[in-house]
């Protein structure tokens, strides 16, 4: 089963893709780009569709997701855990 | 091999200006406000006859005004259309919209309500429109190849799950449609927010760059002198947020997968105009659903791809509007809404390719006369775009 998955491996957030991902629970992603897949245990409940954090980012970290700049880190994020508005802001307007 | 080739065909109506379309509409169509009443009387005299009631077309001025008639004209121009009544509070801008649709040679009249009533008006539309409802339903599809049908694509209530699954699908399906001479759109331009280089790099030419920069810039200007916050809540939406997506930048990361990987952005052209040459278009135009639709519609294009994430169940009164989905909770909660469920792409159960020509086949099955789930809903959101207050 794919848990997660994110689009370029240089991502430092990916998209859980299944319902029911619980704290502790051992997930599979797939890199799209390169179809391959890596393991990562989740730190936080989260919910289908939302980011898990890939690296651990301080405030003022830029976030990568297609490979690209999609905002910045406004509350520290440690890896496993849920990455969305309550840590990361977007840099326009 | 693809689904479709340049030997692909579909069975469309042939129009009067050889525009094909692959729905056969006759339309009640309200020049403003007030004449809504008497066009949805109309419509239920009449059956198969459709109202198209809106809420705009007073005391417009301007470019808002141009916009409007622009967006009624286009509708009745659209060869989804094969026959118009139109209906006004007073002549003078009924004519100009009659005058624009009968530029195409199909049937159209126009009746103005002041010095006759809602009475003696209705009768006459009504009258109309049954010698043309009875005209068009002798009217026979045929065989035209897959090049002439207008494609249009736009997006909503995403989520993740539209950037990696179902936008990619629109994506594979534009880049298997493009070297065949089709006809293409995007829009969205606020919702390019932080992929526009992307998009400018896949400009065809200079001048295509320079004018999609030039539109870019004029919808970021807008929204830097009206905006009183940074857009929380309006982009992302809501309903972007609830579903995961965080900032307008990972938003339009994943909007623009819309437009493939090959792609070139060979065009642009402001709302509701008119592409003039084959390719992919890119249409300024805002991101709200049924606002981008209608001017996608009024713009000429005859069917519309839609993905959407958490479950958008928007229509199109004119344009059959097929929705796309890949995210497994929202195609189990709502399937009523949902045409092509591409969520095996995220489990790797298919693969790109598979779920482009998934989209490919449900399209030449609508095109050919399928009704979409939200045609069989009863989905007709029309909706038109204003630039600024009325006068």
């Amino acid at each position: 089963m794919i848990h997660f998955v994110l689009h370029d491996a240089r991502d430092t957030v990916a998209v859980v893709v299944v319902e029911g991902v619980k704290a502790g629970t051992l997930m599979t992603g797939w890199i799209m780009d390169e179809d391959k897949t890596i393991q990562l245990q989740a730190r936080q409940d989260i919910p289908i569709g939302h980011k898990v954090a890939l690296k651990d980012m301080v405030v003022g970290d830029t976030v990568l997701k297609y490979g690209i700049d999609m905002g910045k880190v406004v509350a520290p994020i440690k890896t496993g855990e849920h990455a969305h508005v309550q840590n990361i802001k977007t840099k326009r307007w | 091999m693809s689904a479709i080739s340049k030997d692909t065909t579909f069975l469309g109506y042939r129009r009067e200006n050889g525009r094909v379309g692959v729905r056969n509409h006759v339309i009640v169509l309200p020049l403003d406000d007030l004449s809504n009443s008497a066009a949805e009387a109309v419509a239920h005299n009449i059956k198969g006859a459709m109202a198209i009631p809106h809420p705009y077309g007073r005391l417009q001025f301007g470019a808002d005004l141009e916009l409007h008639f622009r967006t009624l004209i286009g509708a009745g121009c659209n060869p989804n259309v094969a026959a118009v009544v139109v209906i006004g509070i007073e002549d003078g801008w009924t004519k100009k919209v009659v005058d624009g649709i009968a530029s195409t040679g199909k049937p159209v009249t126009g009746f103005g309500i002041e010095g006759h009533g809602d009475h003696e008006t209705i009768m006459k539309a009504s009258k109309v429109a049954r010698e043309y409802v009875q005209w068009a339903s002798e009217k026979q599809r045929e065989v035209c190849p897959i090049g002439e049908l207008w494609v249009s694509t736009k997006c909503g209530e995403s989520d993740t799950t539209s950037g990696c699954g179902a936008n990619p699908t629109v994506g594979n399906a534009f880049d298997k449609l493009h070297p065949l001479g089709s006809y293409l759109c995007f829009g969205e331009t606020s919702e390019i927010t932080g992929g526009e280089k992307i998009v400018a790099e896949r400009c065809a030419t200079t001048e295509v760059r320079d004018r999609f920069m030039f539109m870019f810039n004029r919808y970021q200007d807008m929204i830097n002198r009206h905006k009183t916050s940074d857009l929380s809540d309006s982009q992302p939406t809501k309903g972007n947020i609830a579903g995961g997506l965080t900032t307008i930048e990972e938003k339009a990361l994943g909007n623009i997968q819309k437009i493939g990987k090959k792609c070139t952005v060979d065009g642009v052209i402001d709302k509701a105009e008119m592409p003039t040459h084959p390719g992919l278009w890119f249409m300024d135009s805002s991101s709200a659903a049924a606002e981008m639709v209608t001017l996608c519609a009024a713009s000429g294009y005859a069917v519309h791809f839609f993905p959407t994430g958490q479950g958008n169940v928007i229509g199109n009164p004119i344009v059959p509007v097929i929705k796309i989905c890949a995210n497994p909770r929202t195609v189990r909660q709502m399937s009523e809404h949902i045409d092509v469920d591409t969520s095996g792409l995220l489990q790797r159960e298919i693969n790109l390719d598979q779920a482009g020509d998934q989209l490919l086949e449900c399209m030449l099955r609508t095109a050919n006369g399928r009704l979409t789930a939200a045609e069989a809903l009863g989905h007709r959101e029309f909706v038109l775009t204003r630039l600024f207050e009325s006068a």
